[in-house]
């Protein structure tokens, strides 16, 4: 009799059964039916992730320094990952993101760039930078929603043509920075916090709050999960799909500057193979490959357990192969696990 | 007794016995018995027509026969014995071949190549294309088509020789029974006549055929018995195609026995200017020279057969196809032509035919799908406000009647009856003036069906104007106000609904003038 009490009073933990409609447990129903339940996961596999590094590790794993290391290591990917998110909600693909970073990063950083920069101000070589890849944004969506050619192909094409380009500028050779102030900028710390997690961080909230709190971002998830009802519905659906493959240049150019801060170059070997990293990241946080559902906050995990994968590996001196083997293994798990989890939410319902 | 056995041991062919009996018939989809008892049988070397509405079971029939679908009860003999049609290879090797109304051959593929799919030949592994092209010669041949080319690629080639190339797949199995499913649908006359000529040499040959068509011209040229279903059962068999009226058996088609509960009719006399103003559209091979007008508070109603241009005339008014001539006008202003956005700013909304792949986010919640097309007034800039969002969508679904009330649950767990609600609080919420429905209560159970009729009245009453296409005959005329008949492309009758009822309609589809 005393049990029953005592099971009254202490919090419910999450109700199963849709019926469920207790005033007390739907907030926390509706935390995790949020996006804390959907990424319920993802959060499970960070945390064994961190366990390992613990044990593996110890304290070498467990500093504030190697913390920071981590973030810092993900946080390029991470921006592209962002604007990768859109594109792939909105039902894209862009292969041409590491090709756009390598040919946005060259572009800010030639002679030219460089001495406006040093004249005018090093604001230039940023806006330069975010100009470039947001143009080839913009060709990317032009192509795709008014050209009529598959995401695939038009951006596999992009990416053979920026990178090309990129080369034809940098004249194959690496092009270091000397503009003191941009260098001063992006290399510091703020409270100890370094710029470049700041940038992502940044990129992220605007990017949750675009996608969850827009219409902007409410029309992504309706083109992307069916494009015919979108465009009864009124919405202009090829204008929307430009602007998201805009958007996602424009987080290369960010990008861009932020790999052109911590290498103190721009080079066209800049970025390789980021797309596949930018997409793997975006999968494993649960975005559906096509189309209309997907979160930011699953992103981010995404982009932390692949660098703390890395950094784990790198820590344990094991080699950058073995390192790619587990980041095959863990994408199939992961993608597999999601496929689980809406299998069973559907049969719930 | 072991009845099975001795149905086994029963000597075949009883000599004049029909080639295949099929008794008591059921078939029950979840919501629907969309077979209820057919009868059914045909001798060798016949053509046997199949007549019935839309939704008469006729389709379901046929996959029955060929093996997609299993029936529930009833029993299929072939040749004097029962056969089960487990799979659709097991009714091909009875020579059992379906002719669809969606042609189901590979595009990309040659001719030839579709005529051997799934059975080519083969020597070692390797395909032995010689031998494969000079089977499809024959039977292109053989079905008086020399002129179609076994290598041509099956895209390329027009409906009519689409027709050709998949009756020459049937034949190029022994094929015994041909089922085809409005074969004239896509034909123009002369190929029609070429057709009818290769049915009459398939059955000199001994071979039946079930043909199916709504067209009651064709079916006195070609037919020789007839079998009339409604309602999922058979309601005469064996009649003579010949002999039988027009009138029979449009009565046998009719006559229902499900009677829905249709809302009152306004007692407004539709005047003054219309608040859309369809004027003259065209598209070529689609329809011609379509006009008419509907008054704030009308129904109107487009009743025509499958492929008569009324979905096109719809999608046209939307604006999701551009007409070639004339326009559309909302409230006196024209739309721009091809532009669904123009459309929907001025106030028109639509409930398209496919309501899952054409109007629904079926991950999406039901709020989400509800607000879909007035995000703006929720938005604040670029930001959505959420909380006046949501309650607007609560009161939509609260006044629609929404089951179950959640507005926080997926669009795809809703029955099909409270998906189109969705869909309509959708367009109520935008304040819509114009409302196009195409096919409402397509999927709808039939509880569901009178709550959306009135509903769809009182969205009149308040003053939308309401465009209805329906290919269920009395839905049109029990929910509008006025009927406009489509055959072809082309108005053929143009009146009050309560003057004219379902047979007049059907003779006008059928015929093209009332009796």
């Amino acid at each position: 009799m005393s049990d029953s009490v005592v099971a009254v009073q202490t919090p419910v933990p999450p109700p199963v059964g849709p019926d469920d409609s207790a005033p007390s447990s739907s907030r926390l129903r509706r935390i995790f039916r949020g996006s804390v339940g959907r990424n319920l996961g993802l959060i499970l596999a960070l945390i064994i992730l961190i366990i390992v590094g613990v044990v593996t590790g110890g304290e070498r794993f467990a500093s504030i320094e190697n913390s920071l290391t981590i973030l810092r290591l993900g946080s390029v990917i991470g921006v592209v990952s962002v604007g990768m998110t859109f594109v792939i909600i909105g039902g894209g693909i862009d292969l041409s993101v590491g090709a756009n970073v390598a040919l946005a990063s060259v572009w800010a950083t030639t002679l030219a760039t460089q001495t406006m920069g040093r004249d005018v101000h090093w604001i230039v070589m940023v806006g330069c930078a975010v100009i470039v890849a947001t143009c080839v944004g913009l060709i990317n969506g032009l192509m795709i929603a008014y050209g009529r050619i598959a995401p695939f192909i038009a951006t596999l094409a992009m990416l053979a043509a920026a990178r090309g380009l990129a080369e034809i500028i940098a004249d194959r050779k690496t092009q270091i920075i000397t503009v003191q102030g941009f260098l001063d900028t992006f290399s510091g710390d703020v409270f100890g916090v370094p710029v470049l997690v700041i940038f992502f961080a940044v990129v992220a909230v605007i990017g949750w709050i675009l996608l969850n709190r827009t219409t902007f971002g409410r029309r992504t998830f309706a083109v992307g999960g069916n494009a015919e009802a979108a465009r009864l519905s009124g919405i202009h659906v090829q204008r929307h799909t430009l602007w998201l493959y805009a958007l996602l240049g424009t987080t290369c150019g960010i990008a861009a500057v932020m790999i052109m801060a911590r290498t103190t170059t721009g080079s066209s070997t800049h970025g390789m193979l980021y797309e596949l990293d930018a997409i793997a990241a975006v999968v494993i946080g649960g975005t559906l490959l096509t189309g209309g559902r997907g979160t930011i906050v699953g992103t981010v995990i995404g982009v932390l357990i692949f660098t703390m994968l890395s950094n784990i590996f790198t820590l344990n001196n094991l080699s950058i192969s073995a390192q790619a083997i587990a980041k095959g293994v863990i994408i199939v798990i992961a993608v597999m696990l999601q496929q689980r989890i809406a299998d069973r939410s559907r049969a719930v319902t | 007794m072991s009845p099975d056995l001795t149905d086994l041991s029963v000597p075949a062919t009883a000599v004049g016995g029909p080639l295949l009996e099929m008794t008591g018939i059921v078939k029950v989809f979840p919501g629907v018995r969309a077979l209820d008892g057919v009868d059914l049988d045909v001798v060798s070397g016949e053509v046997h027509c199949l007549l019935g509405q839309n939704g008469a079971g006729k389709s379901t029939l046929i996959k029955v026969l060929s093996g997609a679908h299993h029936p529930d009860e009833g029993t299929i003999r072939w040749n004097g014995e029962i056969v089960r049609l487990t799979r659709p290879t097991a009714a091909m090797r009875l020579g059992i071949a379906a002719i669809y109304q969606e042609l189901d051959l590979v595009n990309d593929l040659t001719v030839a190549q579709n005529i051997s799919l799934g059975h080519e030949p083969t020597r070692a592994g390797f395909d032995r294309r010689h031998a494969e092209r000079q089977t499809a010669v024959e039977l292109l041949l053989r079905l008086g088509h020399p002129e179609i080319q076994p290598n041509a690629v099956v895209g390329n080639l027009p409906a009519a020789g689409k027709q050709i190339v998949s009756m020459a797949r049937a034949l190029s199995r022994d094929v015994k029974l041909m089922i085809m499913d409005e074969p004239s649908a896509v034909l123009d006359q002369g190929e029609v006549a070429r057709l009818f000529q290769v049915i009459r040499d398939l059955t000199a040959n001994g071979v039946a055929v079930i043909y199916i068509s709504h067209r009651l011209e064709e079916i006195r040229a070609i037919g020789d018995r007839v079998t009339v279903l409604k309602d999922g059962r058979t309601v005469a068999t064996g009649l003579p195609a010949k002999t039988t009226t027009t009138a029979d058996v449009i009565r046998m088609m009719t006559g229902r026995n499900i009677e829905y509960v249709f809302p009152e009719r306004s007692r407004e006399i539709f005047e003054g200017a219309p608040m859309l103003d369809v004027v003259g559209i065209s598209r070529a091979r689609e329809f011609e020279d379509i006009s008419f007008g509907v008054h704030p508070g009308e129904v109107v109603g487009l009743a025509g057969l499958v492929g008569s241009g009324r979905s096109e005339i719809l999608e046209t008014v939307y604006g999701a196809r551009r007409t070639e001539s004339g326009s559309v006008r909302v409230d006196g202003k024209d739309l721009h032509a091809g532009s669904v956005s123009s459309a929907v700013t001025a106030g028109v909304g639509l409930c398209p035919e496919e309501r899952k792949s054409q109007a629904l986010l079926l991950d999406q919640t039901v709020a989400n799908n509800v607000t879909l097309a007035s995000l703006r007034k929720f938005a604040f800039g670029p930001f959505l406000n959420r909380h006046r969002e949501d309650s607007a969508a609560r009161r939509q679904i609260e006044a629609l009647d929404v089951r179950p009330s959640d507005p926080q649950r997926d669009a795809r767990t809703l029955s099909g009856g409270n998906q189109q609600k969705v869909v309509l609080a959708r367009w109520l919420l935008k304040d819509c003036r114009v409302l196009l429905l195409d096919e409402p209560t397509r999927g709808v159970d039939v509880g569901a069906r009178s709550e959306l009729y009135a509903l769809i009245r009182e969205l009149a009453n308040s003053g939308v104007a309401v465009l209805l296409v329906s290919s269920e005959v009395p839905e049109v005329l029990g929910l509008s106000d006025r009927v406009l008949v489509i055959r072809e492309g082309r108005i053929v009758h143009d009146g009050p609904a309560q003057g004219i009822d379902e047979s007049d309609v059907l003779g006008l589809v059928m015929e093209g003038s009332s009796r």
